[in-house]
């Protein structure tokens, strides 16, 4: 029963968010085929996972969890519905004391059970000028651990109009979700270099424009 | 009476509609599978994705006109919307917007087309070039925040465009069903058929003749277009104009006239499209319609057109 709910509430969301963004995605650098795969995207709007959510072909879909905020999404019942049953998600506490077990730990047991994740490196929402804030230690713990799982950089382009923080209207603009080649971590590569390393292939991702 | 002539005015036009398409995808199956034989053609690929595409516009615009004003103006809005998002899309930006942008897709852009509905000339005609105007600025100046005085002139000017361009204009297409012509009665859908007929004839002349012959760009930092491809487009835009005086309340030499207008106007906010999206360094405006990019690339040059002819029509045979 709840999960037939997350089903009809998961397609609800992406009819609504394609609706209103004809949302797109664009396999730059990378097929669309069901392998496992850590996508890493930029963060700056509530919206931004389920766009992701909605750009993934159905079959890819079924096998990919986020990792999200469990201080955010258990915050109250409906969050925590959509949160675990709609996305899936592998919910870790951003605030380290209330943390009850590893969080790298609990995502890569997620990876050995098969599944693709979805995870916002930034560590939060990014409210900067810089489209990218400096990526958190763990992709770079979780691409040690599984180092042959591809890392496939996403660019959601757009959405911080779409839906700024604080807002609860979204705007209808066109949203397209790059998907960028896969990055792997190399043997004896540092922990900064790697993060960096990743950090410019998702740049790399950002359509040119006359201005910003 | 009246209304009967309408339909068989309408079921000719939409075979002839069909008729055409047939031949153009005929045309292009042969070429295709002529030319196949020595290398795949990209002209006749990119060509018979359109006639496609075509077929498709032809059927909602069948659907919409068979279902009266209310069908026409009810596709044109959302035809509107899309464009406006394809715009807004490429504007300058920043979150001290966010209100003047929910504002207009969720109030003007409804507002626009329920006035047109009503055909309330004078306030459809005011609605964006006065009130959006003075009013959008505003909102957005006192909604502030962060980096709400950067750009903010690009800002209010690009979403103001934009909507000028993809409701203010675009509405004007299914405004011509609401014209009160004396003599001329309810055959109002024929002229929007007659305004994208003509235009569109025209610029698949041009484009054809542009690659043959064209010689001299007209704009040659922005678009392929050439003087002699558009002499030839206003050319057959003039004798389509003249042929299908029977559409229209003109005389066969006013029609000639409007059509040939029409169509120049159509160049001319063609090229001004391309000259955006050059800026802003993209090919086409969106991916929705196959082999044609967005909704501001198919409608570029009727968009253009439509205000110009709505009033100038209006102005003269209006009652």
């Amino acid at each position: 029963m709840r999960r037939f709910a997350a089903s009809i509430v998961g397609h609800f969301l992406i009819v609504f968010a394609q609706f209103i963004t004809a949302a797109r995605a664009d396999w730059r650098g990378i097929e669309p085929v069901r392998r496992q795969r850590i996508y890493y995207a930029n963060h700056s709007s509530n919206a931004d996972l389920p766009l992701i959510w909605t750009v993934l072909p159905a079959a890819l879909r079924r096998d990919t969890r986020a990792v999200a905020a469990a201080d955010y999404w258990l915050k109250n019942k409906l969050r925590a519905f959509i949160g675990r049953d709609v996305f899936q998600g592998i919910l870790i506490d951003r605030r380290a004391e209330h943390r009850t077990e590893d969080p790298i730990a609990k995502i890569v047991e997620a990876l050995d059970e098969g599944a693709s994740i979805i995870i916002f490196p930034e560590g939060g929402r990014n409210r900067t000028e810089d489209p990218l804030m400096p990526f958190k230690a763990g992709l770079y713990n979780i691409a040690r651990q599984r180092p042959e799982i591809d890392l496939v950089p996403c660019w959601i382009d757009n959405i911080s109009h779409i839906m700024p923080s604080g807002e609860v209207i979204p705007v209808p603009l066109a949203c397209t979700v790059t998907f960028g080649a896969p990055v792997h971590v190399r043997e004896e590569e540092a922990k900064n270099a790697f993060l960096k390393r990743a950090s410019d292939a998702l740049r790399d991702l950002i359509p040119a424009r006359g201005h910003a | 009476m009246e209304m009967t002539q309408t339909n068989s005015d309408l079921l000719l036009l939409l075979a002839a509609c069909c008729g055409l398409l047939v031949i153009a995808t005929l045309i292009g199956e042969v070429l295709r599978a002529r030319l196949h034989k020595t290398h795949a053609n990209l002209t006749v690929e990119t060509y018979l994705t359109r006639v496609h595409s075509w077929w498709g516009m032809v059927f909602l615009f069948s659907i919409a006109l068979l279902l009266g004003p209310v069908g026409i103006i009810v596709l044109f809005a959302f035809c509107s919307l899309a464009a406006l998002r394809e715009f807004l899309t490429l504007t300058t930006k920043t979150n001290a917007d966010h209100w003047s942008l929910i504002a207009s897709f969720y109030v003007i852009l409804p507002l626009q087309y329920v006035l047109i509905w009503w055909g309330e000339v004078g306030l459809f005609s005011t609605l964006i070039p006065v009130y959006a105007f003075l009013l959008l600025p505003i909102l957005s100046v006192l909604r502030g925040g962060k980096g709400a005085n950067k750009n903010f002139l690009a800002r209010i000017s690009e979403t103001q465009w934009g909507l000028m361009i993809c409701v203010f204009c675009a509405s004007y297409i299914p405004a011509l069903v609401t014209l009160d012509i004396p003599g001329y009665g309810s055959r109002t859908p024929l002229l929007i058929a007659y305004l994208v007929f003509v235009i569109q004839i025209g610029d698949l002349m041009e484009y054809f003749a542009g690659r043959r012959i064209g010689k001299t760009k007209v704009a040659p930092a922005v678009s392929p277009k050439t003087r002699e491809g558009i002499l030839c487009g206003a050319a057959l835009a003039a004798g389509l104009g003249f042929l299908l005086t029977w559409m229209t309340p003109f005389s066969p030499l006013a029609s000639m006239a409007m059509a040939l207008m029409a169509y120049l106007i159509g160049v001319g906010g063609s090229l001004v499209l391309a000259a955006i999206k050059s800026d802003r360094g993209i090919k086409n405006w969106g991916h929705l319609i196959p082999g044609q990019g967005g909704f501001v690339d198919q409608l570029d040059s009727v968009v253009f057109a439509a205000p110009v002819f709505f009033h100038i029509t209006r102005y003269y045979y209006g009652g």
